[in-house]
């Protein structure tokens, strides 16, 4: 049989009969797994098309299926039900021919970490089939567009996250691929390293004509897209262009501030009201989404109690139509929790400088080695306050957050949480401090009553005195319905839920978070924001470390790190003003962020 | 060069890295069959030797005196004087003596009598295996002395059956020459099985095996890329402990260098099968680990007749070491190094071999899909 060489696949859309000018076509698929004696329904009826020369992203929360739908696309899951058709071959019974022919670069690059940069690249040159005469300028090429190539004796093991994921990309396009599938590319690295990879990957469609599949769980990459695929817990949402999708939402985004009250008690006013659909804290004001027969918002209709109302018509963003979808796809049993949370009295904000002092960090640095995770850093944190750290993996945030809990000593500076310095009484001020990681670390083979009570009684709480916390918790977090559930069954945003209240259960004054709601979807950070604010609202103290623009923005103040150094420490409204420019009137976190790493990475090469 | 070709060697390359730049691999690799061969080479006997012996002389004379220094001049006892036996027996309660022989107040009286002295011997029990062998020796320092002192009298001592002990094959009874060999089958499960067993688990561990599969590589170019270079490195591994066997302990090499070389290729095949077929179910390192040791490294240890001959083992467990490969490359190494090129022996255990490393191989090449479930 006749087939035509590779290379001719590239050649424009348009000219290609119908079939053919997909790249992907999903009809149908539903996949399921068993873990353990649970069955997960990881896609269910999922039908969409990717076409060839665009990039389309494939956006959801952790959980939705988005890795399945990849791994099934690179025939390396078969289906339970429906078909694949990848760049025209089966992917269930061709997979031999799909996998010869795409680029794909998996969750953790796939790079061999003992290996140099170089190495890897013979490694999968060799086995993609590059002919040796054609590889030294391909080479020059992959490197130079990876920034790679000053390190091809590198150990990959010894690259930066943002180096590793480049090379990983690098290694998936040694054969220039027609198409490319990437499965959270962007997940933990920095945002400057993200912005290169999006770099990279409109290069390649423009000049190559690759088609390129990407997911992610980064809603503001959406953006980015030509196209988008959304999948939520296993469901399609929607597929089509963001722009249309964010468009339909025109008219219905305010940013509201108030001079009278403090931004989360306007946040809770706002989110009571039933026109509203979604209110969300944005550095000094709150964002809100209207309901879609609501009226434009009056400040005398929307918040009749408070003076001093300035509503603003802004831009909508590819977030508001996501929540938006979600919100009507979602259950009413969910939505009742989510206003569940007591709305907490409105009291004025504290100035920060009156306040009490809780965490006073000077000149804190912390060697490994010949290493500093942590280098000459200070700050103070007051009273009731949400305080960000922003970084990306590797900044140093996670050596900062076990110093602050005690958990490791400082080599060198001073350390004072709650009043108690570390170097001293760790274990004291470790009793009135509350920890909460990315991780969730529940006791999965554990009921949610039989974690609560393990909690209780490691911070001390025994008989009446911890009936009492449980019972608060239960009804709290409304997790009475599922108290004899295993945690580990649990869903990710009722995980999330029942950390937050193991970590409260001994009513602490500072609640540190690790990466609390990353990979969650958008309504389960809401959920989660909003009880973090009531309990700021009622004097906790929280600290929170973070690598997403988004959450940066829910903070009273933030300090950004890049390789164990603070790059900048204020308001988010002062940090994003400090990237003001005539090209850019109103930077985002993510600019302001980029901005800092570029100049501290100009700093360091200038040194 | 083919496009096939050029996989391969790709992955041989790639896999000769990772085991020069990984401790871990060197480490089981080189370090383990040093440490080993040093540790039962030099360290375990199981042979007695200097075993402490109590002596009770109730009367000491001239006969009890050639007695007793029959006992002090054996390489295999370190005698311990005692004056009456209830001293003896509270020194073997506590320990400090394996034996005591006891020669009554009238031994030399009744050595003079036509029915002869008694010699009571009292062995400690609790370790069977010593207690048999110490029962051995001193029967044995006995007849020797018999038959010394018959001959000082002029006499030759007339027994009805005489007991002439010829020991072949391992004519020193020296237990390293049988236990170098055989370590040699467990040498080779640790890299056959082990390592490659370890090694795949980090590719499936790390994300690369997913990487890997997303290319044109077959899965039978996977297993070759993993079974190639971890036979060269199992075969340099059985030329080390050969050379340290031969060279350092000085045991024997009686049959053909190459027939050594040949059947340990057969067994090392099967080795590498159960590593990679333990690698077709086990997807983390810890697991890989576990099951490898429990179902090759320690039968390749304790039921291959190694340390442990199988002829004394309950039939239950004897019917099991038929299925462990170790069991058939142990009783090729002791024949060839001690015995020689021995067709009667090598060839059934041999065939035994082909048949498990089809089997292993086999199950491995069906069992492995290039696919995540």
């Amino acid at each position: 049989m006749f087939s035509p060489p590779l290379s001719e696949s590239h050649s424009p859309a348009a000219e290609q009969a119908p079939s053919d000018r997909m790249a992907l076509e999903v009809s149908g698929v539903s996949k399921a797994f068993r873990v353990g004696n649970r069955q997960i329904e990881a896609l269910r009826n999922v039908s969409f098309t990717v076409k060839r020369g665009v990039v389309t992203g494939l956006i959801g929360p952790d959980s939705a299926g988005k890795t399945t739908l990849m791994r099934l696309a690179a025939g390396l899951l078969l289906p339970d039900a429906g078909s694949i058709k990848v760049l025209g071959h089966d992917a269930a019974t061709q997979s031999l021919a799909i996998q010869s022919e795409i680029g794909y670069m998996p969750q953790r690059f796939g790079l061999y970490e003992d290996l140099t940069v170089q190495e890897n690249l013979d490694l999968y040159a060799d086995l993609q089939g590059v002919p040796k005469s054609l590889r030294p300028a391909r080479y020059d090429n992959l490197l130079q567009m990876a920034g790679l190539t000053a390190f091809t004796k590198r150990l990959a093991g010894q690259l930066s996250g943002g180096m590793k994921q480049k090379l990983g990309l690098a290694c998936a396009l040694v054969r220039q691929p027609p198409l490319l599938l990437l499965d959270e590319p962007t997940v933990g690295v920095d945002p400057l390293s993200r912005r290169e990879l999006w770099e990279i990957v409109y290069r390649l469609v423009q000049e190559q004509g690759t088609s390129v599949l990407l997911s992610t769980a980064y809603l503001d990459e959406a953006e980015r897209c030509d196209e988008v695929v959304l999948l939520h817990d296993g469901q399609l949402l929607d597929h089509g262009d963001p722009k249309v999708l964010r468009e339909s939402l025109r008219g219905r985004t305010y940013a509201v501030t108030s001079g009278a009250v403090s931004k989360r008690a306007l946040q809770t006013h706002l989110a009571s009201s039933p026109a509203i659909l979604d209110a969300l804290i944005q550095g000094d004001h709150v964002r809100i989404v209207m309901e879609q027969d609501a009226l434009p918002p009056q400040p005398g209709s929307l918040l009749p109690n408070i003076s001093d109302v300035q509503i603003n018509a802004v831009p909508p963003r590819f977030e508001d139509s996501f929540v938006a979808l979600l919100k009507v796809k979602t259950d009413p049993a969910t939505m009742i929790t989510l206003h569940h949370t007591p709305a907490s009295h409105a009291t004025f904000s504290v100035a920060a400088g009156t306040a009490q002092q809780v965490i006073t960090v000077q000149n804190l640095t912390r060697r490994f080695g010949n290493f500093s995770a942590v280098k000459d850093v200070s700050f103070i944190v007051s009273k009731g306050e949400v305080f960000g750290l922003l970084g990306a993996n590797g900044a140093g945030k996670s050596t900062m957050f076990r110093m602050l809990c005690g958990l490791l000593p400082p080599s060198s500076g001073s350390l004072r949480v709650a009043g108690v310095d570390l170097r001293y009484a760790a274990a004291a001020a470790r009793a009135r401090i509350g920890y909460m990681s990315q991780k969730f670390s529940l006791y999965g083979n554990l009921s949610v009553v039989e974690n609560l009570r393990f909690f209780s009684n490691a911070y001390g709480l025994s008989g009446k005195r911890g009936d009492t916390r449980i019972a608060w918790a239960l009804q709290e977090f409304a997790l009475t319905s599922s108290a004899d559930a295993v945690s580990g069954d649990l869903s990710l945003g009722y995980k999330q839920r029942l950390a937050l209240a193991c970590a409260l259960m001994h009513e602490p004054e500072i609640l540190f978070l690790d990466e609390p709601t990353s990979g969650v979807d958008p309504l389960a950070r809401r959920e989660f924001w909003r009880r973090i604010n009531a309990l700021a609202e009622q004097g906790v103290t929280i600290m929170v470390t973070t690598h997403f623009m988004e959450e940066a923005e829910y903070c009273d103040r933030l300090a950004i790190m890049a390789s164990g150094e603070m790059l900048t420490i204020g308001t988010p409204a002062e940090i994003k003003l400090q990237a003001r420019s005539v090209d850019l009137p109103d930077p985002t976190m993510e600019d302001a962020f980029v901005g800092l790493i570029t100049s501290h990475e100009a700093q360091g090469a200038a040194a | 060069m083919n496009n096939a070709q050029m996989r391969l060697l790709g992955l041989i390359r790639k896999e000769f890295l990772q085991i020069v730049r990984d401790p871990s691999s060197i480490a089981i690799a080189f370090l383990m069959p040093v440490v080993l061969l040093l540790l039962f080479g030099y360290g375990v006997s199981l042979d007695s030797e200097h075993v402490p012996l109590g002596l009770v002389v109730e009367q000491p004379d001239a006969d009890t005196a050639s007695f007793t220094a029959s006992f002090g001049n054996s390489r295999y006892f370190s005698s311990v004087p005692f004056r009456n036996t209830p001293e003896a027996v509270d020194a073997m309660m506590a320990g400090r003596i394996n034996a005591v022989i006891v020669l009554r107040q009238d031994f030399a009286r009744r050595l003079r009598q036509t029915d002869g002295a008694p010699i009571q011997l009292v062995v400690n029990g609790v370790d069977a295996n010593t207690a048999r062998i110490v029962e051995g020796y001193v029967t044995g320092a006995w007849g020797k002395w018999l038959e010394h002192t018959a001959l000082q009298q002029g006499q030759t001592l007339n027994t009805p059956v005489e007991i002439v002990n010829r020991v072949w094959y391992n004519e020193e009874l020296e237990s390293r020459n049988f236990l170098v060999p055989g370590l040699i089958a467990v040498i080779m499960t640790l890299i056959g099985a082990l390592l490659t067993a370890m090694v795949m688990a980090r590719e499936w561990e790390r994300g690369t095996m997913e990487a890997l599969m997303v290319t044109p590589l077959a899965m039978r170019e996977v297993i070759l890329g993993k079974l190639i270079p971890y036979f060269i490195l199992g075969m340099g591994g059985l030329a080390l402990s050969v050379a340290m066997a031969l060279w350092l302990f000085h045991v024997p090499l009686r049959g053909s260098v190459w027939l050594l070389f040949a059947t340990s290729a057969l067994f090392l095949l099967t080795a590498l099968g159960m590593g990679l077929l333990i690698s077709t179910v086990a997807r983390s390192q810890f697991i890989a680990g576990q099951l490898a040791i429990i179902t090759t490294f320690l039968p390749a240890f304790l039921l291959s007749g190694f340390i442990f001959d199988i002829n004394s083992m309950p039939p239950f467990v004897q019917a099991i070491t038929h299925v462990i490969a170790a069991r058939y490359y142990v009783a090729i190494l002791q024949t060839i190094f001690l015995v020689g090129n021995e067709w009667s022996v090598i060839l059934p255990n041999a065939l035994a071999l082909v048949l498990l490393a089809t089997l292993f191989l086999g199950l491995t090449r069906l069992k492995a899909r290039k696919r995540l479930e």
